[in-house]
């Protein structure tokens, strides 16, 4: 399935109910290098829009927050020790966690592809 | 807003695509291809900076008790790290001052601070019109990192080969007088720069032209300094902050009379109500300027410069707290809103590695 947007530029890409999470190409490349993440802990609920994880870079720390409300179900421990995976591919290998019990309903409310290409353009 | 004051190279640093922000009054270029890519590269190659920010003046005849060390004292050909201090023993500016001449120096200060410098130095002259800014017409760029004398011994002679830490020549590059002196910013071994500012744009497109030389922002110089523990005005020392505060009191020569002298004997008689520390965080997470210290939950302090460290790849700062908290060794936790991080009081520099002496 395709991947959508928030305007806090996080990705959420579904598979059946589980999803899987990360900051936008943009947001990436915004913050520079990313010095450090701070992973969820598995098992912790969220709702959608709330704070999930938290990114740093050598410029600014920000919040990660939920692009769908879900349980973690995994976490991308590789960025403990590679931070910099981020940076080399945000919505591929520098994805930050999955969630389950996920609903479609939720992208209601985030923007796809072209939508978030447009939203970028009037920042 | 007043407008923001360019370098020379602000030309150069667009057509490299440099990210630019305002710094100290001036549009200076943060970052190039990345801010650790550039670290790196000054850790191991030479790293080129511009500086053109900086103020310089020029002084003739005597200049004792303006600044906290004796002028007369430094041999020609040296330069002297100190401060400007005002009647509290607050630092005004911290400086380097070269001995150009028996009866000439140049003074090197911040960009922020240039003006009240020049005002403030003035003041404390028996000769004020002894004393010349020549910042608009003088261009200052930096190159750093191990590799930055025989790049400099290639392009500019072997004159270079041999000048000492805190010593300079003055030499002729580009067809112009030259100051190149063996002072920095970063750690490692490098040379400052002082040339025209009408000829700062040939020099750094002569230096860039060489493979082994790559440009680097502010963002960089940022980490660099701050893995040496080196501080930066307006961070980890101001008006409020006396040298012997910030831990710098190797700056300041007690046996001459200097404006602040007084209130730093009080400070040393009394003992200091904050102390500058150096810390480690547990991980990689940084600590940033403003963030609170905290000893055992109680609040005894503030960060004043932190960031993440590419050599140590952990968290660094340098903060003030209250004496009590500034042991080697004492474990402190660093909090600002929901984060919280821990750390331990350390020795600086914090990164020993750089090739500063070699």
């Amino acid at each position: 399935m395709a991947k959508f947007y928030t305007k806090e530029h996080e990705w959420v890409e579904m598979a059946g109910a589980q999803a899987t999470v990360g900051i936008s190409e943009h947001a990436a490349h915004e913050l520079g290098d990313i010095t450090y993440v701070e992973l969820p802990k598995i098992g912790k609920s969220v709702k959608q829009f709330e704070a999930l994880a938290a990114i740093e870079s050598v410029k600014a720390a920000s919040d990660i927050y939920a692009p769908v409300s879900g349980k973690v179900a995994a976490v991308n421990q590789a960025l403990d020790e590679a931070p910099e995976l981020v940076n080399q591919g945000a919505e591929f290998q520098g994805w930050i966690c999955k969630l389950e019990g996920v609903t479609e309903a939720e992208l209601g409310a985030l923007m796809d592809a072209a939508a978030y290409d447009e939203y970028l353009k009037g920042l | 807003m007043e407008e923001l004051k360019a370098t020379p190279l602000r030309t150069d640093h667009e057509n490299l695509k440099a990210l630019m922000a305002p710094f100290g009054g001036w549009l200076m270029p943060i970052q190039y291809s990345g801010i650790i890519a550039e670290h790196k590269w000054c850790r191991e190659r030479a790293a080129l900076f511009d500086i053109c920010h900086m103020g310089e003046f020029i002084f003739k005849g005597d200049m004792e008790g303006v600044f906290t060390f004796s002028v007369s004292s430094i041999p020609v050909g040296r330069s002297r790290y100190g401060f400007l201090l005002n009647d509290v023993g607050g630092v005004i500016d911290d400086l380097i001052v070269f001995r150009l001449a028996e009866d000439e120096a140049m003074i090197v200060v911040n960009a922020a601070t240039t003006d009240n410098d020049f005002a403030v130095i003035r003041s404390r002259l028996k000769n004020p019109a002894a004393l010349t800014d020549i910042s608009a017409r003088t261009g200052k760029v930096d190159l750093q990192g191990p590799l930055s004398r025989e790049i400099m011994v290639q392009h500019f002679g072997a004159a270079i080969q041999g000048i000492p830490f805190f010593k300079f020549i003055k030499t002729s590059i580009l067809g112009s007088d030259a100051i190149v002196s063996r002072t920095g910013y970063t750690g490692e071994l490098g040379y400052e720069i002082f040339l025209p500012a009408d000829k700062v744009a040939e020099l750094w497109r002569l230096l860039l032209q060489d493979p082994r030389v790559a440009p680097a922002g502010l963002g960089a110089r940022d980490l660099l300094r701050l893995e040496m523990g080196y501080s930066l005005y307006g961070n980890d020392l101001d008006e409020q902050i006396t040298p012997i505060t910030a831990g710098l009191s190797t700056f300041v020569n007690m046996n001459k009379e200097f404006v602040g002298k007084a209130a730093l004997e009080r400070e040393v008689e009394q003992g200091s109500q904050r102390m500058k520390v150096a810390f480690k965080v547990d991980s990689r997470r940084a600590p940033r300027h403003f963030y609170q210290i905290l000893l055992q939950d109680q609040e005894v302090g503030v960060v004043t410069s932190g960031a993440f460290s590419p050599m140590l790849s952990c968290g660094i700062g340098l903060g003030l707290v209250k004496p009590e908290a500034a042991a080697l060794g004492t474990r402190l936790t660093i909090r600002h809103e929901k984060v919280e991080m821990e750390a331990q009081v350390v020795e600086l520099p914090f990164y020993t590695g750089g090739s500063l002496r070699s």
